[in-house]
């Protein structure tokens, strides 16, 4: 991990609701691994303290990227920023997904909307094309469909008002594809918890490996404060682990989900 | 230019260290952080057994500041030891140790057996965290039970004893007398204050346990007030600390009368605060002409 003020190289709307910021950061780019987050202080939001967490979506040379929607006064403010302006980051931080080995499992992705930007070096760097799952309340909740096409994955979208792909889950799409065929088959997964408890108990079910990232509320991303911290079975029963640092990337059979809320 | 300072026996070759708790076991920020540069690390709080701490959410942030209801997760005095000691003791600066117990013997036996740990700097007891009911604030809010604690660890070591006092006393005169009488060598003022926040949508509590403890910069005024308060009613020296973000901030407390100072939910967000703020007051020293730091020490005039 790397703590610098890099530069912002542009700052622009990606698609209808999203927002795509790309860095110049020679020594955090190449370090960036599926799955692994920045953590970001945005130094003209004056009245808030803690930095922000966002998923590297790109990284490529001596830049990386980072996809956002505007939620709330940090990312409204992010959005406002201009290329030359300065970012605190700190990055790139905890532990992501398993990419998987030439021949081996046919990696399936699955994203709840946001998710997408998780996943996508993932996909990159996956040796063999799957299938990649992202699903969304409406068509402008999706994002990312090109690129990972222009990867040479196949994309099932999904919305719950029908406005874009199938009408229903994601996590519906998943189940018709593992009902297909489950056998080398693997997930990966990256949205909200309800999202990501449905994966584990399809993984379950059909008998596959899962690797989620989990959606926690983090603070210091460092390991430190003990804020983002999940149950995670042990030898014994379980005990609290901390999504910034031994996640946020997690086996779903880990995972105590009876005690995640 | 000198700025080392003593506590009690403790010698730190600056006053800036870190608030227990905000800073792990110190190898968590060994990558971004000289930490031979600190004027001590002080590790976050340990009892004998290992603690799952509370459920989440564990902290929310507020204006200017922290709400955190962690519930001292911890490895447990035999965890630590085994999994961070061995980092730590080769650290050129000293380790302070933060501890607690859920009983007055609990907080003796702990202190028993970092007295026979080869290297630690000092142990800091903490008897004021506002989320932990046993072992917590409990007994930093009772002169009586903050004395017995505070002797039986004095009976349990030579290791320079630090009491972190709670804030949360009508006024911290006799319990920052009643700690320096029952043989502390030293005082921490102060820890987080206690705080709640709701979500007026789902009307429910942000924290997972309801209540928390309050820390980051919209706590300085009133931890700079109890430094000032306590530092007149001791002659132990106090490091103190709550929402310092910068090299003035540090400033400020040693003229309230705090020896030394830690820096403490700022390292959450720019773990470099500790070192800037030694920067910042050896730079201050030199355009002030200050050839000793402790010529700030309660330099605040209050007098006509």
């Amino acid at each position: 991990m790397v703590e610098q003020t890099v530069q912002i190289l542009s700052n622009e709307r990606h698609s209808e609701l999203y927002f795509r910021v790309v860095v110049r950061a020679p020594q955090i780019a190449p370090l960036v691994q599926p799955g692994q987050f920045a953590h970001v202080r945005i130094l003209p939001l004056k009245e808030a303290l803690l930095r922000r967490p966002f998923s590297i979506f790109q990284a490529e040379g001596g830049t990386f990227s980072i996809l956002y929607k505007t939620v709330g006064k940090g990312t409204e403010v992010l959005s406002q920023m201009r290329s030359g302006e300065g970012l605190s980051v700190i990055a790139p931080l905890g532990r992501g997904f398993t990419v998987p080995p030439a021949g081996g499992e046919t990696p399936l992705l699955i994203a709840g909307s946001y998710g997408m930007a998780a996943l996508y070096l993932l996909a990159q760097r996956c040796p063999q094309r799957g299938i990649v799952f992202v699903g969304g309340r409406r068509r402008v909740d999706l994002l990312c469909e090109e690129e990972f096409r222009a990867l040479g994955w196949e994309v099932r979208l999904t919305t719950e008002d029908g406005s874009g792909g199938e009408q229903g889950l994601v996590t519906q799409a998943l189940m018709a594809e593992l009902k297909r065929s489950s056998e080398g088959r693997r997930l990966f997964a990256c949205g909200p918890t309800p999202m990501l408890k449905a994966v584990a108990r399809m993984a379950a079910e059909f008998d596959v490996s899962a690797e989620l990232s989990l959606d926690e509320h983090l603070c210091c991303g460092l390991g430190v404060c003990l804020t983002c911290v999940v149950p995670i079975k042990t030898d014994g029963g379980w005990e609290y682990q901390r999504t910034c640092t031994e996640g946020p990337v997690f086996d779903s059979r880990r995972v105590a989900w009876e005690l995640v809320k | 230019m000198n700025l080392s300072v003593q506590i009690g026996k403790l010698r730190m070759q600056n006053p800036v260290t870190v608030a227990s708790g905000t800073f792990g076991y110190g190898v968590e920020y060994a990558q971004l952080v000289d930490l031979n540069q600190l004027g001590a690390v002080v590790v976050k709080g340990l009892r004998l057994e290992g603690v799952a701490g509370h459920p989440t959410p564990r902290t929310v942030e507020v204006t200017s500041g922290l709400l955190n209801a962690i519930g001292l997760q911890g490895p447990g005095v035999d965890g630590f030891i085994k999994k961070y000691w061995p980092f730590l003791k080769e650290l050129k600066v000293p380790t302070i140790i933060n501890i607690w117990g859920t009983t007055i013997e609990e907080y003796g036996e702990v202190a028993r057996r970092f007295d026979a740990l080869e290297g630690v700097g000092a142990l800091e007891l903490n008897v004021s965290c506002p989320n932990i009911k046993e072992g917590g604030a409990q007994f930093g809010t009772d002169v009586r039970l903050l004395s017995q604690v505070v002797g039986v660890c004095r009976e349990a070591t030579r290791l320079p004893l630090i009491t972190k006092l709670s804030p949360n006393v009508p006024s911290i005169r006799p319990y920052a007398q009643a700690a320096e009488q029952a043989g502390s060598d030293a005082l921490s003022v102060t820890n987080s204050f206690p705080g709640m926040a709701i979500d007026i949508e789902t009307r429910r509590p942000k924290l997972g346990n309801v209540t928390g403890g309050l820390s980051g910069p919209c706590i300085k005024p009133l931890a700079i007030k109890l430094v000032w308060e306590a530092a007149k009613a001791v002659q132990i020296p106090i490091i103190g600390m709550g929402g310092i973000q910068s090299a003035a901030d540090a400033i400020e407390f040693l003229m309230a009368g705090a020896t030394a100072v830690a820096v403490g939910t700022a390292n959450f967000y720019e773990p470099q605060t500790a070192l800037r703020v030694i920067a910042g007051v050896r730079q201050f020293m030199q355009e002030h002409g200050l050839r000793d730091v402790k010529e700030l020490v309660g330099a605040v005039e209050v007098g006509q």
